[in-house]
């Protein structure tokens, strides 16, 4: 066999791989639609929570509607919450042995992490478009164009992506599925040290720096400019720069962590 | 494959885990179309030959071929070769039995319309076809080791490796599982089993190699090793420990035998060739000094004494 030969059947039986694991996770899905339903209206409850209920007392910096603010920061916070599923599903596949069943097959091997990574991207659009419907449904809206409102889609998508390699990589060194309770935990601190949900002004001076400087801000920020929302405004050089930050934060975590993975993935042959 | 390549080869395998050897040279032919079985207790080496035989693990030393191929060099060409069942169901328990067979078929990469097909033939010679809709989640123990089974078979690889495939399974989804394994030597397969169990390797394989830290310790067919061990045990339990000794003197002047003592069950052991007669000479010998058991057994030697047997003979001869 020359190598000539063997490389485009390689991409694609990759390509096809990765296909065939996407459908699995939809299959998982309509299997599993309570779960589904469940991931998908919790960002939900939580804008009518915090749009309604803490919403009158909230100040937006500079003025303007909480809401309009607030969406946003659930935004990105759906995508966040994304790291949960790509975690249970990576884990609960190597507890169970379905991993190593896979490195046992004649596959492409890389098809393991592409598939889980197309399935959670698919995941977490529909997550957004459910987003996107009930911010409009609560007043929310965009103000500088279409193209303008895809580029913040893109650039929520590209945090959701970064934060697989997160998630698998997480997955592969616990190995355990009931551990995604920490993750679970773990969200909050990370959602609430950011301009998610209030201006970092109001914090105190290295709590707002934390949160200035948190990735999830980055996004956050970005989106409220391409989207035409009110925003924190301020005049560091992380609320200055949100849009680059927005994309040199997740090719960063991206660059971190999708190496840590393969990585770990390659150890499970130790 | 050509009938006279041995189907499994390996030569001087070893693992280290930190300061222990996983296995410690371990070298092993199977034939092709035969069943061989590695009996060993836990932490034996079992698990950690077959995981490197199957790829998952690279080998710190030595060298295999599987199926022909080297296991090193071509380990695509050996995972298009073989099957492999581990010790958990390695299934998705969302999804459905056949949406699982699918899966795996696709990833052999057969057409949809061909995966679909070998799903539902697997299914049915599995008894499996009435549950191929409902969830794994749903299934029985034994229905999860079939359908386990059944996975591993889609593309009829010509070597199969079964790690502990009975581990778990109550005596019913034992003898499905068996009977399961038995039909596809039929077929001409080649197994590699791992057990724990004298009984299991007894009724499936044709030689066994039994395994102790991490490299093998006895080799024969089931018949041989038997043997080699005395065959059955009469265990006779007194009433008080001081007439353990009298006993064991009485019982091994009965049977030609060396017998064990154990104080704290108040047990004496002996092997025998003749259950019956030897059971007779026992309960002769022991009445004819006044001596009266409080409990008799005749049973087939336990997997401890095996070991206690051959690494007692390894010390006399090794």
């Amino acid at each position: 066999m020359s190598s000539l030969s063997l490389a485009p059947r390689r991409l694609r039986w990759a390509v096809a791989d990765t296909l065939v694991l996407t459908g699995r996770a939809l299959d998982h899905w309509a299997r599993q639609p309570a779960q589904v339903m469940v991931g998908l209206l919790f960002p939900v409850l939580l804008v009518l929570m915090f749009g309604y209920l803490f919403g009158g007392a909230m100040s937006v910096p500079g003025g303007g509607d909480y809401r309009e603010f607030l969406l946003p920061g659930m935004f990105a916070m759906t995508m966040v919450f994304g790291v949960e599923a790509s975690y249970a599903a990576v884990a609960t596949d190597t507890a169970r042995g379905v991993t190593d069943r896979f490195r046992s097959l004649p596959m492409a091997r890389s098809a393991v992490v592409t598939g889980r990574a197309a399935a959670d991207l698919v995941n977490s659009a529909a997550g957004l478009v459910v987003m996107l419907a009930c911010g409009a449904a609560v007043g929310w809206r965009w103000h500088h164009g279409a193209a303008a409102a895809a580029a913040a889609v893109g650039l929520l998508l590209l945090l959701r992506l970064a934060l697989i390699w997160v998630g698998i990589h997480l997955a592969l060194v616990l190995r355990r599925p009931e551990s995604v309770m920490v993750l679970q935990i773990l969200v909050w601190p990370v959602g609430f040290t950011s301009n998610a949900f209030v201006a970092p002004e109001s914090m105190p001076g290295w709590l707002a720096a934390l949160a200035q400087w948190n990735p999830l801000s980055a996004t956050v920020a970005a989106c409220r400019e391409l989207f035409g929302n009110p925003g924190w405004g301020g005049d560091s050089f992380a609320a200055q720069h949100a849009v680059i930050l927005a994309v040199a934060w997740p090719l960063l975590l991206t660059a971190v962590f999708l190496p840590l993975s393969v990585r770990r993935y390659r150890r499970l042959s130790r | 494959m050509h009938m006279d390549t041995p189907a499994i080869e390996a030569e001087g395998l070893r693992k280290r885990y930190g300061d222990t050897d996983a296995l410690a040279g371990l070298d092993l032919t199977v034939a092709a179309g035969r069943v061989c079985a590695l009996l060993g207790p836990n932490g034996a080496g079992k698990t950690t030959a077959v995981r490197i035989l199957t790829t998952l693990l690279r080998p710190d030393a030595g060298r295999a071929r599987v199926a022909g191929h080297d296991l090193l060099r071509h380990p695509d060409r050996v995972r298009a070769a073989i099957g492999l069942v581990g010790q958990h169901a390695a299934v998705d328990e969302v999804l459905g039995g056949r949406q699982n067979l699918v899966l795996f078929a696709r990833l052999h990469h057969l057409p949809r319309r061909a995966a679909r097909a070998r799903a539902d033939d697997l299914l049915e010679r599995f008894g499996l076809a009435d549950a191929a809709g409902r969830p794994v989640s749903t299934y029985s123990g034994g229905m999860r080791r079939r359908l386990d089974l059944a996975a591993s078979l889609i593309v009829a690889p010509p070597v199969l490796f079964l790690d502990e495939p009975t581990t778990g399974l109550d005596p019913r989804g034992r003898s499905e599982v068996w009977d399961a394994v038995r039909a596809l030597v039929a077929d001409g397969a080649t197994v590699l089993l791992t057990t724990q169990y004298l009984e299991e390797a007894d009724q499936l394989a044709d030689t066994v190699r039994v395994i102790a830290a991490g490299r093998v310790a006895a080799a024969g067919t089931p018949a041989q090793l038997k043997d080699d061990l005395g065959g059955d045990r009469v265990d006779v339990v007194l009433h008080r420990a001081d007439e353990l000794d009298r006993a064991a003197t009485v019982i091994a002047a009965a049977t030609g035998a060396a017998p064990a003592v154990d104080p704290a069950a108040l047990r004496v052991s002996v092997a025998v060739t003749e259950r019956v007669t030897a059971l007779a000479a026992v309960l002769r010998a022991l009445d004819a000094v006044g001596l009266r058991a409080a409990d008799v057994a005749v049973r087939r030697p336990t997997l401890d004494e095996v070991f206690l047997h051959l690494t007692d003979t390894q010390k006399v001869t090794g």
